[in-house]
């Protein structure tokens, strides 16, 4: 990251050079290693989405050959969600900021947390290296279907567990370090919302990870030495993979939402000037959602011949996660109500959040209910429903944790007026693409497959029209992001007036954050009461 | 480089002081070791699974494994969970020397423990057992060698701490690092202990 210069101090990214980045212990700089890492991955996906949705663009027509084109939707899909979205907030964010919210020094152990980053780079180039032969079996990976296909299942198992560990140990240094380095003063109801929601996201983490490692070791057993625990052929069970795969990957769901919960309700009362609504029912709503969702599994296998009653029982629990979430919702709202909002632009891209989070909620209700799963399941519908969450929801989360929190990581401001350009084109460009696709699904184009009805070509044509302008959006956006880390204005300490710790510290903070640890005498949303500090 | 100087010393910074810098070790290995019981608990749950589904393939398959070299291997680990818990008893006590003989032990009864599986293995794999043969032999290929794989990692921990036992590193009021590898190789103990009648005991 660039550098104030003019005798400012360039504070943690004072030392220059390789070593300084390869072997930091400072969180700071691990942060970022992550924060460069995923975000290369983003707009790698990026670039595999845009290539699904010109081949969409023309059916019929051999831009690329459908085995390509299952090659390319896997490749979006799991680079997106395991080395961007996954890892992204947590261990981008959260390495820079949980310990500077708290006012700790570092993370707990900060030798263990560098480990996990090369652990995770590692797991990065095992998966890289198991692309010689590409995979085409979606992200989901299902048997018995991955256990036969050419594609190198094993090597790529053992990539995506060593992702796993290195999550794994991320989360559980955050667990220890909000547990035990919280600065004088700051009890649990004084911290701020971002560290429960990652607090919340590091339990999920820690519990749900260890089976998906373990899910994946089968699968490659099953390769290597053709056993069967999933194959029905030779007595094994295939929907016991997906019990498996599904018991890690829905509360994971809300690895990738809780952190980025938790930046909106920073971002929120920050611009609003007012006290955060509901702290409280936040809070321990991030902890229900991260209990409430290891129980609800099962409604990814409505029909793939679970028992009726075990699909009863899991449709009237995922009805039950909405109600934290909405609490959330409303208490953001009503944050807002009659505060004196200003819209610069982490606060476009957080109300982005909340209304894009709405619509993927409330179709994500569609999908919890049996009767319309059966109708919609496997078709565009999903593709919307979860690209209005997880785009719509956690990538608007990250950017606007990201234009939030620029100025503190990098010590420079970024371009307001290229901010909002970026922001717009972006908000467009999302829309146009996966609003349509809703419709599409509801009608019945089936999600994966590269051909389909001429009847559907007219949206898909729009959709993904609107996947260049969102394109677009980001490359202003990340432009916008370069531009800034070399050529910003220097950034003051404080320049939203926030009142969290992180802005009491320079911009960007000293090696070790503070340079005495600051000492909590009240929670950090009192807008109405207190000055905020720092120069600004 | 300007971290150094705290590098060297193993970041110290970070903690207020060593009592917080203990307590956050102590809860950082329990934490792991959920982790480590959530891994073994996916095999665990797939050896229910099919053991009812395939009851009589189970009890076939057991009446292949030695009893004797089990119960043999369930001796050593229970030996050097007891050699572990000593050489922690001894460094709090300040006893240096203590502290080298009972980890060595303990690091020797791992080496005996792996030799013991090494015969039982190769012994399997004459008669044509392998981890491909059926259901049963793959998850008892799995979760032994699994386990195994533990007890090669609890190896290197203890040597770890053994040389730095040579160091000098430890004593009566820092012996963490000792305290915390002690309650790895316990949980690896644990694991077999469950593996054990699993597997050798009931047909
Ligand atoms: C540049 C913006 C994006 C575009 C144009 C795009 C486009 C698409 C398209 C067309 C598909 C459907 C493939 C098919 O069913 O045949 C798809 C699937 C998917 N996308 Fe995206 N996407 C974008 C961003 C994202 C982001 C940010 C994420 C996650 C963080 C994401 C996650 C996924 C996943 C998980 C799948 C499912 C893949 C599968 O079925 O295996 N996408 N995307
Ligand atoms: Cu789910």
């Amino acid at each position: 990251m660039a550098l104030p210069e003019n005798g400012r101090s360039r504070g943690y990214l004072a030392a220059r050079g390789f070593r300084s980045w390869a072997l930091t212990l400072d969180h700071k700089r691990i942060g970022a290693l992550y924060l460069y890492t995923t975000l290369f991955f983003f707009l790698l996906g990026g670039i595999f989405g845009l290539l699904i949705r010109i081949k969409l663009m023309y059916p019929g027509q051999a831009i690329f050959s459908n085995q390509t084109y299952n090659v390319l939707f896997t490749l979006h899909g799991s680079m997106m969600i395991f080395l961007f979205i996954i890892p992204g907030i947590p261990s981008g964010l959260g390495n820079f900021f949980i310990p500077l919210l708290i006012g700790a020094r570092d993370v707990a152990f900060p030798r263990l947390n560098l480990a996990s980053y090369w652990i995770f780079v590692a797991g990065i180039l095992v998966i890289l290296g198991s692309l010689i032969r590409p995979m085409d079996t979606g992200w989901t990976f299902y048997t018995p279907y991955s256990a036969k296909t050419g594609a190198n299942i094993a090597l790529l198992s053992f990539g995506i567990f060593l992702v796993g560990m290195s999550s794994i140990l991320t989360g559980l240094n955050f667990i220890v370090t909000v547990h035990k380095l919280r600065a004088p003063g700051m009890t649990w109801h004084r911290m701020p919302l971002f560290i429960w929601g990652m607090y919340a996201t590091s339990i999920i983490q820690v519990l749900a990870t260890p089976v998906v490692g373990i899910t994946f070791l089968l699968l490659a057993m099953e390769r290597v030495f053709g056993i069967g625990f999933f194959d029905p052929a030779k007595g094994g069970d295939p929907l016991l993979f997906q019990h498996f795969f599904w018991f890690y990957s829905h509360p994971v769901v809300y690895v990738m939402i809780l952190p980025a919960m938790g930046v909106i309700s920073e971002v929120i009362p920050v611009f609003s000037r007012k006290p955060i609504f509901g702290y409280k029912a936040i809070a321990y709503s991030s902890l229900a959602i991260a209990f409430i969702g290891f129980l609800v599994w099962g409604h990814h296998m409505f029909v793939s011949g679970m028992s009726k009653t075990a699909s009863i029982i899991f449709s009237f629990l995922t009805f039950f996660v909405a109600v934290p979430t909405s609490v959330k919702v409303f208490n953001w709202i009503a944050t807002m109500y009659k505060g004196s909002i200003t819209f610069e632009s982490p606060m476009l891209y957080a109300l982005t959040f909340i209304s894009l989070f709405i619509i993927g909620g409330l179709t994500g209700m569609f999908l919890g209910a049996l009767a319309t799963d059966v109708h919609v399941h496997d078709t565009y519908f999903i593709v919307a429903h979860f690209h209005y969450t997880m785009m719509g929801g956690t990538v608007m989360g990250l950017l606007a944790g990201l234009h939030y929190w620029w100025p503190k990581m990098t010590g420079r401001m970024l371009s307001e007026k290229t901010a909002r350009w970026g922001w717009l084109l972006t908000f467009i460009g999302f829309n146009l693409t996966f609003l349509v696709q809703f419709y599409l699904g509801f009608k019945g184009m089936p999600r994966r497959w590269a051909e389909y009805p001429p009847q559907y070509q007219t949206l898909n044509i729009v959709s993904t029209v609107g996947s260049w302008i969102l394109a677009g959006g980001i490359l202003v956006m990340f432009s916008n992001f370069i531009r800034g880390l070399f050529r910003g204005d220097p950034a003051p300490a404080n320049p939203w007036k926030g009142l969290t710790l992180e802005w009491q510290t320079s911009s960007p903070p000293p090696e070790e954050n503070f340079g005495t640890v600051p000492v909590v005498t009240d929670w950090p949303y009192g807008y109405v009461k207190r000055k905020p500090a720092g120069d600004g | 480089m300007a971290h150094s100087a705290a590098e060297s010393a193993g970041h110290p910074s970070v903690h207020a002081s060593p009592a917080v810098a203990y307590e956050a070790a102590k809860l950082g290995i329990w934490a792991f070791l959920a982790t480590e019981v959530l891994l073994f608990g996916g095999l665990f749950t797939t050896y229910i699974v099919f053991r009812l589904k395939f009851p009589e393939m189970f009890h076939r398959d057991y009446l292949h494994l030695d009893r004797v070299l089990g119960a043999a291997n369930t001796v050593v680990l229970i030996a050097s969970s007891l050699t572990v818990a000593l050489a922690i008893a001894s460094i709090r006590k300040g006893e240096q020397r203590l502290l080298k003989l009972f980890l060595s032990l303990t690091i020797f009864l791992a080496g005996v423990f792996l030799v013991i599986k090494y015969f039982e293995w190769t012994e399997k794999f004459a008669h044509g057992l392998f981890p491909g043969t059926d259901i049963f032999f793959s998850l008892y290929f799995m979760m032994t060698g699994l386990h195994g794989l533990h007890v090669a990692g609890g190896i290197a921990v203890l040597g770890a701490m053994l040389f730095l036992a040579g160091r000098g590193r430890f004593s009566e009021s820092y012996n963490t690092p000792v305290e915390i590898s002690g309650l790895y190789w316990h949980f690896v103990d644990l694991v077999w202990i469950y593996l054990f009648p699993l597997f050798y005991l009931i047909g």
